[in-house]
Parts: C-alpha cells; structure tokens; sequence
C-alpha cells in the first residue's frame, strides 16, 4: 500500500521534474545554502569563468536535511549543513553521495579544519562532507547594560531579568550545560548521561524563564530586539554580535567564561544531485583565498580557507580578535558529530520549557 | 445523447476528482502510514501506535492541544460578537454605495500578506512600540509597556485575521432577511431584544454557524500569528507539529500529531453541531 501511493506521487512529480530539468540544462548548479554564503557578485564571477549557472536557496540546518529527507536527496546539487549533522542523517536517512577527495584543491583548504571536518563526516569509510565557513555561538552583550553577564547562567540573575533572550533549539541546552559545568559532548554516546543533563538543563531553564523576553527564532528577529534596547543580553552568533557593534560600539560579541561554540558549515553533495562536476567546481572556486574574503566580508564569518584573512575587511578582523584573545580561541567547543536520537532527548526537553509558566 | 450528458458529468467531475485525490486522499494515506511507523533503531521500522500512545501518554502535548482548542474557540466567539453588529450594519442599514464601501473597507487588510498584518502588530504591541509610546505621551504610563508576548497578543492577532472570513457569510444570510419581518415583529409588540432573539439571530443562523466553523479550524490551523505574537509563551499545536517535523526529523510523530489534529478538530465541530441543534446540511444547503 505505502509503496503503491507513494509510486504514484513518484510518478507524479517525477514527470514535474522531467519537465523542468529540460529547461534548466545539465550544468545548473542548485545550491542549498546559508545567506551571505553565495553573494552575487561571487555568483557573476563564477558563471563568468566557468560558464555554469547558479540557482540558490536560502535555508538553516534542519530545513536543509528536512528538504532532503522529502525527497530522498534530490531537488539540489549542493548543500551546506553544519559539520555535526551530516553522519546521523546520513546513517538514518541516506541523503547524501560521498565526495571525491582527488576533485577537491585540498591545499586551499587549512589542513587542521579539513582533516577534522572529513574524520567527523566519515560514515562507512567514506567522507561526505569539507569544511566552508566556521564561526561560533556565544553572548551578545549591550555592555553598559549587562557587563555583568559573563555566561550563559549569567542570563538569569535578576541584573538583566525580563530584558533577556536566547534560541530555543539545541545550541542553547549545550551552552547552559557547560555553563553548569557539565560536559554534554562527553555524554553523547550515553543515553542514560545524556538525560540527566539535560534534565538539569531543563530545571534551570524552567528557572530562567521569567528572565526572558522572547526566543528568538530569526537572526533579524534577535537584532531588532538588541537594536531597540528590548533585549540587553543574548545567546547569538558572533556575526549578529559584530554587526550590531557596528551601529553601537556598547553592543558587543563576548565568547561565555565557559566557552563559545564552534561550528563549520560544510559542503555536501545532495544523494541525487545531477550537477557534481559544477558542484566540485563551486567548491574549489569559492575556497580561493580572495573569493573567500569576499564570502567572509559577505556573511560576516570566516572560512576555512587558507589565506583569506589577509584579504578580509580590517574592521571586522578588528571586531573578531576583540572577541577572541588567543585563549578564548583555544577554549572553543567544537561540536562532534549528533549521533542519531538524541535530538529526541532534546525534543522532548525544548517542549517542555516552551510549555512552562 | 444520454451518453453525451454521461461524458459531460465525468469531464466535469474530473478535476474535482483529482483535485481531491491527488492532493488531499494521496497524502493523507501516505501520511497515515508514515504515522504508524515506529523508529526501533537506524532506518529500522516497525508498525505500531507508538506514536498516538505517546500523544494521550505525555500530557504537556494533550494539554497543548486542549489550550490550543480553547483558545480557538474564544477567538470564534470574539469573531462573532465583533462580526455580527458590523455585519447587521452592511447588510440592513447601510445602503447603495455605503453598503459597498464598508464591504470592500473590511476586505482591504486581506490584500496583505498575513505575514505584514502580523508584523503590523508586532509594531504596534512591542515595548518601544506604537501604543507603549502613545500611552507614555499621555502620561497614562511611566514606562514602556510590554503587550507583546502574551496570550492576549495572540488573540488580537487571530480574531483580526479571521474577522472576513466571518462578517461575509453573516453579511449573505443577514441579506436574505426580509425587512417586513423585522417590521412585523415590532408590529407585533417586540422590543430591539426580542426581535434579534426571535427573528434576525435564527435566520442568520446557517451563517453564523459556517462562519463559526471556518473561523475555529483557520485559529486552530493557525500557524504564524500564535509563533510571532505568542513569544515565549505560545505554545501552538501547529508548532508542536512543524517541530516535530522540521526540527527534530520526527516525521513519525509529527504525521500522527497532524492526523490527530485533523480527528480532534472534527470531532470539536461536530460536537457543536449536536449542542446547538444544527446539522451541516442545514448549514450548508
């Protein structure tokens, strides 16, 4: 039965598709993306140069897998979700093609960051995912109103109640907990570890509640917030931190005592993806060290590309070495890869304070 | 010729058929299936109600549906009583060109996107917003106010966004009323009271229960005004599903909590059907 209805949608959308892609050509690269991740005049150099076309979509880490999971990896050749969410689905739900090491300039790359990104995507021996733009989660602080605030738990003390905000999604139960001094990551492989921190976690963010203002959902959502002086202190990404210290200097990006999160985004290429040679093609040439500026100067992150600091605006090099002195850079927490479940752990968990009075 | 009419009916029932087919009974079968899977391990499943157990087995998800449920019925009778005067107004005192220009006032906020409208309140309600500061200028405050994030936040946003979709058929049914009857009934000793109890309110019922009908299943379906307005206190069916499906890649679960919204909103409106006595082919015919 299930294969009977779903044969017949196959069919259907298999003929919208047919249809379209006799328009769209053999060398349409559909990239599924971060913004400021392929900016424009990137886009025009590279169709320039290489002759391909680029179509992009904008989205966020679990839409991006949603989208592949509904259609079993195809709609896109390229995608660029976070580096510790590419073996579990990939294991669960089988979305992605492995990628050809000897297409890739791996000598663009910085070797520290690639080598680390293709152990953490290995899935039965073979890589799935490089690394693209890495940057980490930390404080957002208006510092003259909440220079108090050192961590995450220094989000609930009474200085800044009411005038706080933060995600309601998984980065924020990670920070709480190494706030708390516990260590999430060591506990990923144990179940049984897992919950009891994260009930933890949910006790004190029940606790927190009444501090907060609103969870943020969107990028624009939290600036809006920081901007009008609603919100004094915040869980964000550095990015939105060094753009709001560029309207106000008081605003700024502070990595937590307990330590920032760090993240790369990568790229991998979708199960039925129709453009590879394209794909390989983007990849290598947005990993040049003056394209890579430009993506950096874009999104406002850097890339794992080696070089491209030289060629980057001065001003945010400016903004990101205030934020990291060198030991709040080797005090990132890198994330390891989210074995397959316990996102039902922390689903369960984010339910629940959501619901709490 | 008879095979002639044959083949016109089919024809003409044809998109109608694969409208329904294809893009509501399709779905939905597929849908259920997926909603009695269960995950026992990677890309292992087994058929089971796992996934309805889990919904009557953790309260916070039934106490959500059940807030969900009655708040979309609150927003139902807000959306008539505002509704029903100006209805009455359009359709029996108003006339000509009057008449027409409060119909089409009414329907101007839905040539916007529901996603504007929703954020037009945001400006309004938020702290440094448009009422907080006007209140502060009245000096009826001394600080800004906070009216977003709340409940009642998300009641303003639902009642304003479902208020057409109950003043038209109030509007049809009220039209329908003939003016001598209302006439007769004052004739007959009534007062304003009686009169709208005994003559206007039961022939505008059929309108005021599909409205009703329509109204309660948009609310309940809503998704973006309870998330926007609602803040960190929203907590929304339709959020509950998006999550479990987006979010957390529980598609499992996620399909049984649609299906279940899909029963329990049924079985919501019936019920209200048999408590006030109609039945849907009154309402409908």
């Amino acid at each position: 039965m299930c294969s009977k209805s779903s044969g017949v949608l196959t069919a259907v959308i298999g003929l919208a598709v047919a249809g379209w892609g006799q328009t769209a050509g053999a060398d349409t690269l559909r990239l599924l993306t971060w913004g400021g991740y392929a900016p424009d005049d990137v886009i025009e150099m590279f169709e320039a140069e290489t002759g391909h076309t680029v179509e992009v979509t904008l989205s966020n880490n679990e839409e991006m897998i949603a989208k592949l999971r509904a259609t079993a990896g195809g709609g896109f050749d390229l995608a660029q979700p976070s580096q510790d969410r590419i073996a579990g689905p990939q294991e669960e739900f089988g979305i992605y093609k492995p990628i050809d090491m000897s297409k890739i300039d791996q000598d663009k790359f910085i070797p520290s960051m690639l080598s680390a990104t293709m152990a953490n995507t290995t899935v039965g021996g073979e890589v799935y995912g490089v690394p693209h733009v890495w940057g980490t989660s930390g404080l957002v602080l208006d510092t003259a109103n909440a220079g108090m605030v050192e961590d995450y738990t220094d989000l609930c003390s009474d200085e800044v109640a009411g005038k706080v905000s933060y995600r309601l999604k998984r980065p924020t139960l990670i920070g709480f907990a190494f706030a708390m001094g516990m260590d999430p990551f060591a506990a990923y492989g144990d179940e049984a570890a897992y919950t009891e921190i994260m009930e933890k976690v949910e006790a004190k963010l029940v606790e927190c509640k009444p501090n907060v203002k609103t969870y943020w959902g969107g990028g624009d959502e939290l600036m809006g917030l920081v901007r009008s002086g609603e919100v004094v202190a915040s869980m964000a990404w550095d990015t939105g931190g060094w753009k709001l210290n560029a309207d106000n200097p008081d605003i700024s990006f502070v990595a937590p005592a307990s330590g920032a999160l760090g993240w790369i985004d990568t790229f991998v290429l979708p199960a039925k993806g129709q453009a590879d040679d394209a794909a390989y093609d983007w990849i290598n040439f947005v990993m040049q060290p003056e394209i890579a500026a430009k993506i950096t100067d874009a999104a406002g992150n850097f890339t794992a590309s080696k070089g491209a600091d030289e060629f980057v605006d001065d001003a945010l090099k400016a903004r990101y070495q205030a934020s990291f002195p060198p030991e709040a850079v080797d005090n990132i927490k890198w994330y390891p890869p989210v074995p397959a479940g316990l996102e039902a752990i922390e689903g369960g968990v984010l339910d629940r304070v959501k619901a709490a009075n | 010729m008879r095979a002639g009419t044959k083949l016109g009916f089919i024809l003409l029932l044809t998109p109608l058929l694969l409208w329904l087919s294809l893009l509501i009974i399709i779905p939905h079968i597929d849908m259920f299936l997926v909603s009695i899977r269960e995950r026992v391990d990677v890309r292992q499943y087994e058929t089971s109600l796992a996934n309805y157990l889990t919904f009557f087995q953790e309260p916070l998800y039934l106490r959500t549906f059940l807030r969900t449920a009655v708040m979309s019925v609150l927003a139902t009778l807000i959306t008539l009583l505002i509704a029903f005067p100006v209805s009455y107004y359009i359709a029996k005192i108003a006339k000509g060109r009057l008449q027409a220009v409060l119909f089409v006032l009414c329907l101007i906020p839905f040539y916007v996107s529901e996603l504007v409208r929703t954020f037009g309140w945001m400006i309004l309600l938020r702290e440094t917003g448009v009422f907080s500061n006007l209140l502060q200028w009245a000096g009826l405050a001394d600080r800004p106010v906070e009216m977003l994030y709340n409940d009642a936040a998300i009641m303003i946003g639902l009642v304003y966004t479902s208020m057409l979709f109950m003043v038209v058929p109030l509007v049809t049914t009220l039209e329908s009323l003939d003016d001598a009857v209302v006439e007769a009934g004052y004739d007959l000793g009534g007062n304003g009271y009686s009169v709208l109890r005994e003559i206007v309110i039961p022939h505008a019922t059929p309108g005021i229960v599909s409205g009703s009908i329509v109204v309660f299943m948009l609310s309940l379906g809503n998704y973006l005004t309870p998330t926007m307005l609602g803040g960190k206190d929203s907590l929304w069916f339709t959020e509950l599903i998006y999550s479990q499906f987006i979010v957390r890649f529980n598609w499992e679960l996620g399909a049984a909590f649609g299906f279940l919204l899909l029963l329990l909103s049924s079985l919501i409106v019936w019920g209200m059907l048999r408590l006030t006595g109609q039945t849907l082919k009154e309402t409908m015919g």
